[in-house]
């Protein structure tokens, strides 16, 4: 079976300038492979490094040392040495990320938002926007809102909308940071089939769920984010 | 995307006298990027972006631009003329203060219409219809065509300039500060007006910048300037999210929050 995420060696730690030059560890010897149609799911306590694993999978983190290698169309990309560019093309045509907050941004209508990494691939508008209207359906987002800017939504239509934009590209790895952590019971358990669909669809899926109930459902396996915490070892 | 850089900057120096204005800065810009260089009063990045522009001469340096044809041509080896018909044509260039970009006393309408001419159009109702389509793309009421700038609010000024650049169809454009001395509000729209043009029209852009939200809205890379020297350079989202250097932690931390 295709191994799309492999992660090998990776370790990074953040140097605090304004705090007399005081360095955080965060991770290191992170090592670990996601293979297509699979649901791995970091686990551990709050603040072991779950979130910076996933910012650093998707390059809004740098990483002290290690690979990060992401395979798509033949093709095998480091993230973690990339250039922009590439991780903005790598992030465009493999590798999505569904954020704990979506980031909103004035003006642009939640159908616009979620219909927009469609067109950013060169999918024809229309059937973005099709596309976006089932999964906003399928989300019970209220039709009404469809056509507003996100900014003055509840927390869980925002998160809606943010999974509706991650889950809407054919991406070969999903990154997923509590998509779930705002939703309802019956959401919860729509975004539970979405996760299954896409790994009969071959996708690998790499996410962070507090929420148990979504855990037992989606998860094949859970990666203790503990043991690669510098702070246990130096303990 | 093409694969050949629209833009390549290679060691390129400003010296006044034995201050620096910008100091060996080189990287490359391809189609359809868009670059913030951000940083304080008296960074460098206005003398940078000016050296970019052709507007000021670099001490030192060179800067290799791909025209329509596909070569490469040296900025500062081309004739004067030549540069005129490139910042006419296949460049814009938006300024901080619309008045210095705009002729404040002929009509919107001409405004627009002038780069039109530039380009040999000649046609009066194909400009005046072509400007008044601009008009209305940055939501300014084409009744107002045959008004002038000296009428139009801050907000509607910077748009009706962004207009009169955009009408050519350049592929590389230039802004500094687009944003501002604009009320937040105005500010919004004329980003998120910026930013739709900017992906619908595949434009490569450099926008000099000291607001970071401005830098995370609109570009893809980012360059941190600090004394005339380019202290970091990265992903937006890498260096505004895990900023490396003591400066540009310090900018990053210093943003209020709302």
């Amino acid at each position: 079976m295709a191994t799309p995420l492999v992660v090998s060696d990776v370790a990074k730690s953040f140097t605090m300038h304004l705090r007399g030059g005081l360095v955080l560890p965060v991770v290191a010897n992170v090592s670990f492979a996601v293979a297509s149609g699979e649901c791995v799911v970091l686990g551990g306590p709050s603040g072991i490094g779950k979130s910076s694993i996933l910012k650093m999978l998707y390059g809004n983190y740098a990483v002290d040392a290690g690979q990060i290698l992401v395979s798509h169309a033949g093709r095998t990309v480091d993230v973690a040495s990339a250039d922009p560019r590439t991780v903005l093309e790598i992030r465009r045509s493999a590798l999505g990320y569904v954020s704990q907050f979506l980031r909103t941004v004035p003006r642009v209508a939640a159908l616009d938002v979620v219909a927009e990494p469609l067109i950013s691939r060169g999918t024809a508008p229309e059937e973005a926007h099709e596309r976006a209207a089932e999964l906003l359906s399928r989300l019970n987002l209220p039709r009404d809102l469809w056509q507003l800017p996100p900014a003055t939504f509840s927390g869980g239509e925002q998160q809606r909308v943010n999974i509706a934009r991650g889950f809407i590209t054919d991406h070969a790895v999903l990154l997923l940071d509590e998509p779930t952590a705002s939703l309802d019971a019956t959401n919860r358990r729509v975004v539970i089939a979405m996760i299954e669909a896409k790994k009969m669809a071959g996708v690998a899926l790499l996410g962070i769920f507090h929420d148990e109930e979504v855990r037992e459902a989606v998860a094949d396996r859970i990666l203790d984010v503990t043991a690669f915490s510098p702070r246990r070892s130096a303990a | 995307m093409s694969d050949m850089p629209l833009l390549k900057v290679r060691s390129l120096s400003k010296f006044y006298g034995n201050r620096i204005g910008c100091h060996d800065v080189s990287f490359d810009l391809w189609p359809g990027e868009v670059l913030a260089i951000v940083g304080e009063s008296g960074s460098g990045k206005t003398t940078l972006l000016n050296c970019l522009s052709t507007r000021l001469m670099p001490s030192t340096g060179d800067v290799q631009y791909r025209m329509r044809d596909g070569d490469y041509r040296d900025l500062f080896r081309m004739s004067e003329a030549e540069r005129r018909v490139l910042m006419r044509t296949d460049w814009g260039f938006v300024h901080q203060n619309p008045a210095d970009g705009l002729r404040m006393t002929v009509s919107a309408g001409a405004n627009v219409g002038e780069r039109l001419m530039a380009v040999g159009d000649r046609h009066y109702g194909r400009i005046r219809a072509t400007a008044s389509e601009w008009l209305s793309r940055v939501e300014i009421d084409t009744d107002r065509i045959d008004d002038q700038p000296r009428a139009f609010s801050g907000g509607m000024r910077q748009r009706l300039q962004i207009a009169r650049n955009l009408v050519t169809s350049p592929r590389l454009v230039f802004m500094d500060e687009p944003t501002g001395g604009l009320d937040v509000s105005v500010q919004a729209r004329l980003l998120d007006l910026v930013r739709g043009l900017v992906s619908d029209l595949g434009l490569s852009a450099i926008v000099v910048t000291h607001d970071l939200a401005v830098a995370r809205l609109l570009s893809h890379r980012m360059m941190v300037m600090k004394g005339g020297h380019v202290i970091e350079h990265g992903l937006t989202d890498r260096v505004l999210d895990d900023p490396r250097e003591p400066y540009t932690q310090l900018l990053v931390s210093s943003i209020l929050q709302v």
